[in-house]
């Protein structure tokens, strides 16, 4: 089994990283993945969450919230809606998400919307406090 | 016949006209290169997107539980259009030629019989379509504020879309946009987004995924992120487009701007000879006379 696999991350304004993996651990709607090379094909969606990728040239960390994640035997495709370094993530695009999130909650109508928005919202602060930052209590009312 | 000081104001006016569309064009052609690199960085995205969401879709398809905004509302009767222009002028035919396809569009669907719906995407599209079908605007998105298009500018049209989808205002929307072919081509074109439509790869290889959480759940998720990256790859292709159109037209002015000037040098430099022949006659015929 080869040690390594292609990986890409792409926004839909670029393309943050394109370089050989040996492991990508993917934030999915249902729980986190570790994908290896030579994992089975599948496709999973995102929570927004922490992308921790692991290659020769070490290990690094991204920001991605909304899109998917696709898996296949030789790589790996992760396409999500907004993607940052670790490093440009700050507080205030932070605030914003959330804020965003937010309300979307609130604006929701039927059952369904409320829970998907309310479980947006979570994973949302769950990953700012995640990476250390304050998810911002103030406004917070969950 | 005009006199040698009109002609030379002329000649400087003209020349100065052709300095500010040189200028323009000049100014386009960087922003042309700008616009084609976010578009071509914009690619990967949204062909990926799509191949998934075809893959998807073409497994779900015709089943029952398909998402309304793949299997449509089962109704055609009221259409949005989604007219995207640009919000400068002095770029030719550009919005002239989608507004004349969003307009055969228009007379189509209402020859029909279908209720028709526009929303407008940029200035100068608004201002044209206004006159004959102001009554059926329901919207408008103003980008002028916009330096750099990002995607945050094409989320805010998709939600804005699919909220009234929800609401049950149109039962299917299209875009109008000028597709970026080279410098000197765009092509109006018109691409429906809601019910989604997919052109699938005849020769796809056809890897068996598992799917995390179902296809359905997952094509949910996706479909209102796919709309998203329809608008925002039109934009893209939109806003390079016009800058194409601007700089061909600016290019054009400049030249004609040009042959003018030497047109109207010639003029000059005639009735300067005859102002001289005038002259010299007349004081020949002076001399002649004593």
């Amino acid at each position: 089994m080869a040690d390594t696999m292609d990986f890409a991350l792409v926004s839909p304004e670029r393309s943050l990283v394109s370089a050989p993996m040996s492991e990508v651990q993917i934030p999915g709607a249902e729980g986190d993945l570790t994908a290896m090379p030579g994992h089975a094909p599948m496709i999973t969606t995102l929570r927004p969450g922490l992308l921790h990728i692991k290659g020769p040239q070490g290990e690094d960390d991204y920001v991605v919230t909304g899109g998917f994640a696709e898996i296949s035997p030789e790589g790996v495709t992760v396409l999500a809606e907004r993607a940052l370094h670790q490093t440009e993530m700050t507080q205030e695009i932070l605030n914003d998400w959330v804020a965003e999130a937010r309300k979307v909650w609130e604006d929701a109508s039927d059952d369904n919307a409320v829970a998907h928005a309310a479980k947006l919202l979570a994973d949302m602060v769950a990953m700012g406090t995640h990476i250390g930052l304050d998810p911002d209590h103030s406004n917070y009312v969950g | 016949m005009p006199s040698l000081k009109d002609l030379k104001n002329r000649i400087s006016s003209v020349k100065s006209t052709r300095k500010i569309t040189k200028a323009m064009q000049m100014v386009a052609a960087a922003k042309l290169r700008r616009a084609q690199e976010a578009a071509e960085a914009a690619r990967p995205y949204a062909e990926r997107f799509e191949a998934v969401l075809g893959q998807l879709a073409a497994g779900v398809g015709g089943s029952d539980t398909a998402p309304l905004l793949l299997k449509g509302t089962g109704k055609e009767d009221v259409h949005l259009l989604v007219v995207m222009t640009s919000e400068r002028g002095l770029c030719g035919g550009f919005n002239t030629n989608i507004v004349k396809l969003a307009r055969t569009h228009a007379e189509k669907l209402k020859a029909q019989g279908k209720t028709v719906k526009i929303l407008t995407v940029g200035k100068k599209g608004r201002e044209q379509l206004k006159r004959n079908y102001g009554d059926l605007f329901v919207g408008h998105v103003d980008l002028s504020e916009v330096k750099k298009l990002g995607y945050d500018n094409a989320l805010g049209i998709a939600r804005d879309l699919l909220g009234r989808f929800d609401k049950g205002e149109f039962d299917v929307a299209t875009l109008f946009y000028g597709q970026f072919l080279s410098v000197i081509s765009q092509k109006p074109t018109a691409q429906q987004v809601i019910p989604a439509k997919f052109e699938l790869a005849e020769d796809a290889p056809s890897t068996v995924y598992e799917y995390e959480p179902g296809e359905t759940e997952i094509l949910d998720d996706l479909l209102p992120r796919g709309v998203a990256t329809q608008i925002f790859t039109a934009l893209l292709e939109n806003a390079a487009s016009e800058q194409g159109a601007r700089m061909s037209a600016m290019d054009n002015a400049t030249r004609n701007a040009g042959e003018m000037i030497d047109n109207l040098t010639v003029e000059y430099n005639r009735t300067r000879q005859a102002v001289i022949t005038n002259e010299l006659i007349e004081i020949i015929s002076g001399a002649e006379a004593l």
